[in-house]
C-alpha cells in the first residue's frame, strides 16, 4: 500500500501542524467510477487523516466478506452505500496537509444527484474535477464544470486517474487535456493544474511517481496547497441583509448578516426594498468587542439613529451602490425537483432573507449542460437536472444584484410545498440611480390605509398598465377598450391620456428631449399615486427611450403598485398608413421636428409583461390577449397554490 | 484596514445566523441541553444571536442516571443565562423497571432519551429542536444538514434529504415533523475546546483531569467512561487532542454494544 516516490521528503505530519486556520473546502466531481472515492480514500490515506484503525477495520471487513480492500472503501461510512456501490449524497471529510487543513466535500458522480452535488458545492473554495484516463471526457465531467461554474466556483484542479489502466501514457494524458481544457474555455473556466495520478496505486498523490517522470508539475497534493484560501468579499458594495428585528430589552436592534462589503457606525445606509434613509448608531454584539466596523461575514446587529421601519429580507446598502429593485428580473434556472417546472404554478422565491411569490414569466432558452447546447424557443417546462435562461415575475419588488457584480445577492432558490426545487444565478439586471428617481429626504409614507385593505375593498389591487408604441399603432384605442372591459367588471380602472395631462399638470413642458423626460417622469408619479389609491391605471404615451419606461416601472414599485409593460406594436408603414392624426405627414414635410418613428429613435421594449401586435390583431383581441394576462395579477387575495 | 476574522469567527458568524433563521422559521422552538461542552456552547451561541437572551426553552431529559456535578451545574446556569429550563424524565419507563442495572445501553438509551424526547416534543407541540451536533463525531453525523427534517415516528431519511445551499435551509415541516437545527455541524472537537477557551465560557468540572482521569465526552453515569489522562486545563485538553486519534465517544457504551448501534439509534431519533 506503499507509493514509491521521487521526493520522500514530503511525508504528512500528524494532525497539529496547522490548526486556528480556516479550512478550506474542496469539492471532488466527475464521472461516476471515474475514481472520486478512491482518490479522496488514498488521499486520507496517504496524509495520515485516517482515525486511528480505520484501515485495518476496513482491510478486515473486507477479507471477512471475501473481497480485495479498495480504497474508496474508507469513505463509505454508511452501508447503504457499500450496498449500492454509488455515493448516495454529500459527504464532508477533514484532512490536513502541512500547508493546511482542508474539508473534503465528496459530490455525487451519480446523475439523478444534482441537489446533492449542489448542497455540497454551493459551500466550496475550490474544486477537482476527477477524469479517468481509459475513459477520458464524458458527459459528467462536461456537466459538472459547467454546473461549478453556474454555482461560482472560480479555482479548479483536473485530475487525470487510472493512469495506471493507460501504462501512464503521457500522449493519452496530454490529448485529455487538450480536449478538456477546450471545453472549460467555453464556460470561461481557467484550470490551475492538469495532474496524472493514479490514485489506488498511490503515483502522483504526495509524492511525484517515477513511472511518469514526463510530469513535471506538481503532485496532487502540491496542487491542492496551491489553491487560494477564501477571503471575505469586503471590497464588494454593502450588503446587509435583515434577519430580524428583536425588541428584547430597550434596544431595538436590527439583526443580520454583512453579506458582503463593509459596514460603519455613522454610515448612510439606505433600506431597500422602502428606500428609507438612517444613520447607524451602533453595531451591536454580545459580549465581544468587535468595535465600530463589521465586515463581510459578520452575523452582527445594528442600531439607527432615526426609527425608520424595517422587517426581514430589508436590505442595507450605502446610496451609491444601491443593489436592483425589480418585480422582474432574468436568471439560468436550474431545476433540482422531480416535477418539472411549469410556467403557470406559483412559487416562492427566496433571495438572501427576501421571500417572495413569483411565477416564471418564460423560459428564453434550456441549456444541454453535458454538450452546453442551447434550445431556444418557449418551452413552457424545465425538466430535472436542466438548466434554464428564464424570466421571473414576482408579485412584490425583489432587491437583488446580477450574479457577477455581487454573487451573495444575485443568487436565488425557488420553493414549491417547502422544499426547494431550483436555483438560480441573477443576470441582465439595470441598476438605477436612487438619487436621481428621488429625493433623499422624501420617504414613500404607507399611510395609514393599507394597499391590502384597499384591495380587499375594491375587489382588485392597485396596478399600472403602460402602454407602449409607435404613434398610430393602436395605444389609446386599445387604453379605451380595456378601460371599458375593466370598468364593466366593477373595477376602477382610469386612462391617463397625453393630451389630457399636456392639458393640465404638463402645460409648462414642450417637447424637447429634457421635457419630455420630465413628461414621462410625472405620468409615472401620477400613475404610482392612483395606483396607491386603488386604481388600475392605463397609461397610453409612445415613451420611447428604454430607460424612461425603466424609471416608470421603479417609481410604480416604490408604491408597492403592479407595473405592467404592454408593447402595442404595429410596423411603422402601418402607424403611417393609419396616421389618425396627420403627423407623420407633417413630419415627413418637416412641419414636426423628432418625430418618433420618423427623425427620433423608438426603442421596442426588450421583455415586456405583454406584447400585442394591432397589424395582425383587432382591437377586441389585442384587449382579450392583455387582459388573460392582466386579470390574474389583479386579484386581490396572493393566490396560493402551495 | 479590514480587520481580521480567525476560523472560530467564521464558526460563530455561521452559527448565528442559523440561530436566527431558525428562530424566525419556526414558532415552538426548544433546545435540548445536556450540559455537556457542546450543549453550552449552545447556549452561548445563543445568547450571541439574541443579544444576551435565550428566547426559547431549554430542555433536559433527565434520565435518572446523571451525574450529581452536572445537575449542579444545571441549577447554577439556569440561573446564570435566566434560562426557561424544562425537566422531563421517561418515569413511566423508570416504574416498568428500565434501567443500566437490567437492560443494554441500546434499550436504555433508547427509553430513556428517545422516548422522553418524543413525548417532550408531542407535549409542548415544537416544530423544531436545536441540536448540537457536529460531523466530526460520527461518521454518521458527517451527512447531516443544518436543518434536517425528521418525519413523525423521528425517523431521518438520509437518503432523501433537502437541498441545502446558499444560506436556504427547510425551514418548513408538516404537523407532527420536527427540524433539527444543528448550528455546530462544521464545528470539530477542537475548535469547540478553542472556542470555550477564548471565551471563558462556563462548563462542568467533570471534563479536566483528576487523579490521571477525565471524561471527554459526557452521558450517563454507569455508561460513560473517563479516559487516562493528565489534561487539567483546557491548554492540555487541546494539546492532548492535538495528538490523539482515538474517537470522542469512545468511552460512550451504548455507541458500541453492537455494530452500527450509532445508526440504528440516531434512525430512531436519537440525537
Amino acid at each position: 500500500m506503499s507509493a514509491g516516490g521521487r521526493n520522500t521528503e514530503l511525508v504528512a505530519e500528524p494532525p497539529g501542524s496547522a490548526v486556528g486556520n480556516q479550512r478550506l473546502k474542496i469539492v471532488f466531481v466527475g464521472h461516476v467510477d471515474h475514481g472520486k472515492s478512491t482518490l479522496i480514500g488514498r488521499l486520507l490515506h496517504d496524509t495520515n487523516s485516517l482515525p486511528e484503525g480505520k484501515l485495518a477495520q476496513v482491510e478486515q471487513a473486507c477479507a471477512a466478506e471475501g473481497m480485495e480492500f479498495e480504497f474508496a472503501f474508507l469513505l463509505d461510512a454508511l452501508l447503504e452505500e457499500q450496498e449500492q456501490n454509488i455515493t448516495i449524497d454529500t459527504t464532508q471529510i477533514p484532512f490536513r496537509t502541512q500547508r493546511r487543513d482542508y474539508v473534503i466535500i465528496d459530490a455525487p458522480g451519480h446523475k439523478e444527484f444534482l441537489k446533492n452535488m449542489i448542497t455540497g458545492a454551493a459551500s466550496a473554495d475550490a474544486a477537482v474535477l476527477v477524469i479517468a484516463a481509459n475513459e477520458g471526457v464524458l458527459e459528467q465531467t462536461r456537466r459538472h464544470a459547467y454546473l461549478l461554474s453556474l454555482f461560482g466556483i472560480q479555482q479548479f484542479c483536473v485530475v487525470v486517474n487510472k493512469m495506471d489502466l493507460v501504462d501512464f501514457s503521457q500522449d493519452r494524458f496530454r490529448t485529455i487535456e487538450a480536449e478538456y481544457r477546450k471545453f472549460l474555455k467555453t464556460l470561461g473556466l481557467k484550470p490551475r493544474l492538469f495532474v496524472p495520478v493514479s490514485a489506488r496505486l498511490g503515483e502522483n498523490i504526495l509524492n511525484l511517481s517515477e513511472k511518469m517522470a514526463w510530469h513535471s508539475g506538481a503532485t496532487f497534493v502540491q496542487s491542492l496547497d496551491q489553491f487560494e484560501p477564501p477571503a471575505p468579499p469586503t471590497r464588494l458594495p454593502l450588503r446587509f441583509c435583515v434577519q430580524d428585528v428583536y425588541k428584547f430589552d430597550a434596544r431595538r436592534i436590527i439583526a443580520g448578516r454583512v453579506e458582503t462589503g463593509t459596514l460603519e457606525v455613522g454610515d448612510e445606509v439606505v433600506f431597500s426594498p422602502a428606500n428609507k434613509t438612517s444613520i447607524v448608531n451602533s453595531i451591536e454584539r454580545w459580549k465581544a468587542d468587535g468595535g465600530d466596523l463589521a465586515i463581510a461575514g459578520d452575523s452582527i446587529g445594528i442600531t439607527l439613529r432615526e426609527q425608520i421601519f424595517v422587517e426581514r429580507g430589508y436590505v442595507g446598502s450605502h446610496q451609491k451602490d444601491a443593489p436592483i429593485e425589480t418585480n422582474r428580473f432574468h436568471a439560468d434556472l436550474f431545476w433540482i425537483a422531480r416535477q418539472p417546472a411549469r410556467l403557470s404554478h406559483l412559487y416562492t422565491a427566496r433571495l438572501a432573507t427576501q421571500e417572495v411569490k413569483c411565477q416564471i414569466a418564460s423560459i428564453e432558452e434550456i441549456m444541454n449542460s453535458a454538450t452546453l447546447e442551447r434550445t431556444s424557443g418557449t418551452a413552457v417546462e424545465l425538466a430535472r437536472n436542466e438548466v434554464g435562461r428564464v424570466t421571473i415575475h414576482a408579485r412584490a419588488p425583489v432587491v437583488l444584484d446580477n450574479h457577477d457584480r455581487v454573487p451573495n445577492l444575485g443568487r436565488f432558490v425557488l420553493v414549491d410545498e417547502g422544499t426547494i426545487v431550483a436555483g438560480g444565478v441573477v443576470h441582465g439586471g439595470v441598476y438605477t440611480d436612487r438619487a436621481t428617481v428621488k429625493s433623499k429626504n422624501i420617504f414613500w409614507s404607507e399611510g395609514k390605509i393599507s394597499a391590502r385593505a384597499r384591495a380587499t375593498q375594491h375587489g382588485h389591487r392597485g396596478a399600472v398598465v403602460w402602454l407602449t408604441g409607435l404613434s398610430g399603432a393602436g395605444k389609446s384605442t386599445i387604453a379605451q377598450a380595456l378601460e371599458r372591459e375593466l370598468f364593466q367588471r366593477a373595477m376602477h380602472p382610469y386612462v391617463l391620456d397625453g393630451d389630457n395631462i399636456r392639458h393640465g399638470l404638463n402645460s409648462n413642458l414642450g417637447f424637447a428631449p429634457q421635457d419630455r423626460i420630465e413628461n414621462i417622469r410625472r405620468v409615472s408619479e401620477v400613475a404610482k399615486l392612483m395606483a396607491d389609491a386603488g386604481n388600475v391605471v392605463i397609461t397610453a404615451f409612445i415613451s420611447p427611450y428604454r430607460l424612461d419606461r425603466q424609471r416608470a416601472r421603479t417609481i410604480a414599485l416604490q408604491g408597492n403598485a403592479e407595473f405592467i409593460e404592454v408593447f402595442v406594436a404595429a410596423p411603422l408603414q402601418v402607424c403611417e398608413e393609419r396616421d389618425p392624426k396627420n403627423l407623420y405627414k407633417k413630419a415627413r414635410a418637416g412641419q414636426i421636428r423628432e418625430f418618433t418613428g420618423i427623425d427620433a429613435p423608438y426603442e421596442a421594449p426588450a421583455d415586456p409583461e405583454i406584447v400585442v401586435h394591432t397589424d395582425r390583431q383587432s382591437v377586441a383581441e389585442s384587449v382579450a390577449a392583455i387582459l388573460e394576462q392582466l386579470l390574474p395579477r389583479l386579484k386581490a387575495e396572493p393566490l396560493v397554490n402551495d | 484596514m479590514t480587520p481580521f476574522r480567525s476560523h472560530l469567527d467564521h464558526l460563530e458568524n455561521q452559527s448565528v445566523f442559523i440561530f436566527r433563521e431558525a428562530y424566525h422559521a419556526f414558532k415552538n422552538i426548544a433546545m435540548p441541553w445536556s450540559m455537556g461542552k457542546d450543549s453550552n456552547v449552545l447556549i452561548w451561541l445563543a445568547s450571541k444571536a439574541f443579544f444576551g437572551k435565550v428566547p426559547f426553552p431549554v430542555l433536559h431529559i433527565d434520565t435518572t442516571y446523571e451525574f450529581p456535578e452536572m445537575l449542579e451545574f444545571r441549577e447554577w446556569a439556569t440561573a446564570h443565562y435566566k434560562l426557561n429550563l424544562v425537566v422531563k424524565i421517561n418515569e413511566e419507563a423508570r416504574a416498568r423497571g428500565i434501567g443500566y442495572e437490567t437492560h443494554d445501553p441500546v434499550t436504555v438509551t433508547h427509553e430513556l432519551k428517545t422516548v422522553a424526547l418524543q413525548r417532550a416534543i408531542a407535549e409542548f407541540q415544537w416544530d423544531a429542536l436545536i441540536t448540537g451536533i457536529r460531523r466530526d463525531e460520527d461518521p454518521t453525523r458527517a451527512k447531516e444538514r443544518y436543518f434536517s427534517p425528521r418525519n413523525a415516528q423521528f425517523e431521518w431519511d438520509y437518503k432523501d434529504q433537502p437541498p441545502e445551499f446558499w444560506g436556504q435551509f427547510a425551514t418548513t415541516s408538516q404537523k407532527g415533523e420536527h427540524v433539527r437545527v444543528q448550528p455546530l455541524l462544521d464545528w470539530t472537537e477542537v475548535d469547540i475546546w478553542r472556542y470555550i477557551q477564548r471565551e471563558d465560557i462556563p462548563i462542568p468540572k467533570m471534563y479536566f483531569a483528576r487523579n490521571g482521569k477525565r471524561y471527554r465526552s459526557l452521558g450517563c453515569s454507569p455508561i460513560t467512561k473517563p479516559i487516562l489522562s493528565n489534561a487539567a486545563t483546557i491548554d492540555d485538553i487541546i494539546a492532548e487532542l492535538e495528538t490523539t486519534r482515538t474517537s470522542e465517544r469512545a468511552g460512550r457504551a451504548q455507541d458500541h454494544h453492537e455494530r452500527n448501534a450509532m445508526q440504528k439509534l440516531r434512525a430512531k431519533g436519537f440525537l
